[in-house]
């Protein structure tokens, strides 16, 4: 029985994992920054990187849906498994919901987004002050959350490792 | 052609009379044909001779647009104001001398406004106004025309080329004008904004102004 996800899932989850904490690093600093080139820059990276995040998600879920996650060799109790599942698809659903929400914020306070300086995107709403901070709050709350779940996620995943040591993490990782 | 020139005087208030001495003395001369001819003065009077001088302020606009790291931005200077003097019939006479308040410059969100009013920027407590002073004028075609002047932001004064079509339209007349501005060259943006990759030196403006007679 396989029991390990595959090398391209295995992959695409580490890769988002640094680039997720990145973006959210990215944007912790550079809401202290005073208007400055560098603070452009640092918005920038953040926005180029929370691109990133949302068509790699696609990848990710075109991945799973055609490669079955490996099944749950370990026993745990049903709302541990609930849980694990629903966080799973939280997720998911955060990483479309807060890039998608980052450009409507964007749009709506009249910067148009562009893609590593290649090309633009186009920009989704007018220009409109309160929709702007409106949309903001949203974006950030939601990348709140998803921060509190991988931390939440990574817990659980500790967890398993030093405490319960049942192998969980071997199922996402390529070493032995 | 003479009759065109002579019948300017039909603006002034004592026109009327003056027509109606103008048209007994056309009658008597030349009959049929002078009535023509009088006709033929009072349409190209009221199309040509018009002197365009006053900015329709609520429909003229002036918009720029800049690149911040790879995006373009799009902003506009929402106050501004001036005299103008416009002939059709002598459009290389013409005369423009416009100012713009730079405390009016609309572009992305309050802090990137704010910063550009700072002095690295505009820096609009020391110098509220940008100008624009025509000084020639070139038909470059029909409704086309080159405009060279003086242009002063943060008292720098630089020539300026423009070129810019126009066109009657009902009573007013619609002037469509650009340029490429260099904002280093007046010194906009000093310190770190220097960096022409976060924010482009080429700054292209579009001017639309729209005129009505006098």
């Amino acid at each position: 029985m396989k029991q390990r996800y595959s090398h391209i899932a295995i992959s695409l989850h580490w890769i988002m994992a640094i680039v997720v904490l990145t973006t959210w690093t990215i944007a912790q600093i550079a809401g202290g920054m005073p208007v400055s080139p560098d603070r452009i820059l640092a918005i920038s990276w953040h926005k180029w990187l929370g691109l990133t995040v949302l068509w790699l998600v696609f990848v990710r879920l075109f991945w799973r849906a055609t490669h079955p996650a490996p099944e749950l060799a370990v026993r745990m109790p049903a709302w541990q498994e609930r849980i694990m599942q629903l966080t799973h698809l939280a997720f998911y659903l955060l990483m479309i919901a807060i890039p998608i929400l980052g450009w409507l914020m964007s749009s709506a306070k009249g910067y148009t987004v562009n893609y590593f300086g290649l090309f633009e995107l186009p920009d989704l709403v007018l220009k409109d002050k309160a929709t702007g901070s409106l949309l903001k709050q949203i974006h950030e709350i939601l990348a709140n959350i998803l921060i509190g779940l991988v931390a939440l996620h990574v817990l659980a995943a500790l967890k398993h490792h030093f405490w319960d040591k049942d192998g969980l993490l071997k199922r996402m990782s390529f070493f032995k | 052609m003479a009759y065109l020139n002579e019948c300017h005087f039909l603006n002034k208030p004592t026109g009327h009379l003056k027509m109606q001495i103008l048209r007994l003395s056309f009658l008597k001369l030349n009959g049929i044909k002078g009535l023509a001819y009088i006709a033929l003065a009072l349409f190209s009077a009221h199309a040509l001779a018009v002197e365009f001088n006053a900015i329709d302020i609520a429909k003229s606009k002036i918009n720029f647009t800049s690149k911040l790291m790879g995006s373009t931005i799009n902003g506009s200077f929402d106050q501004f104001g001036g005299v103008v003097g416009f002939n059709p019939d002598n459009p290389e006479k013409a005369k423009a001398d416009i100012w713009i308040a730079l405390a009016s410059f609309n572009a992305g969100g309050d802090e990137l406004r704010d910063e550009a009013q700072g002095k690295e920027w505009f820096n609009s407590k020391v110098f509220p106004r940008a100008q624009f002073v025509s000084e020639t004028i070139k038909k470059l075609s029909a409704n086309k025309l080159e405009i060279k002047g003086k242009l002063t932001i943060k008292n720098k004064t630089l020539p300026l080329t423009m070129v810019a079509d126009y066109q009657a339209q009902g009573k007013q007349m619609i002037f469509n004008g650009g340029f490429e501005l260099m904002r280093l060259n007046f010194d906009l943006g000093a310190a770190a904004w220097a960096d022409t990759k976060s924010v482009a030196n080429e700054v292209p403006v579009k001017v639309h102004l729209v005129l009505n007679p006098k």
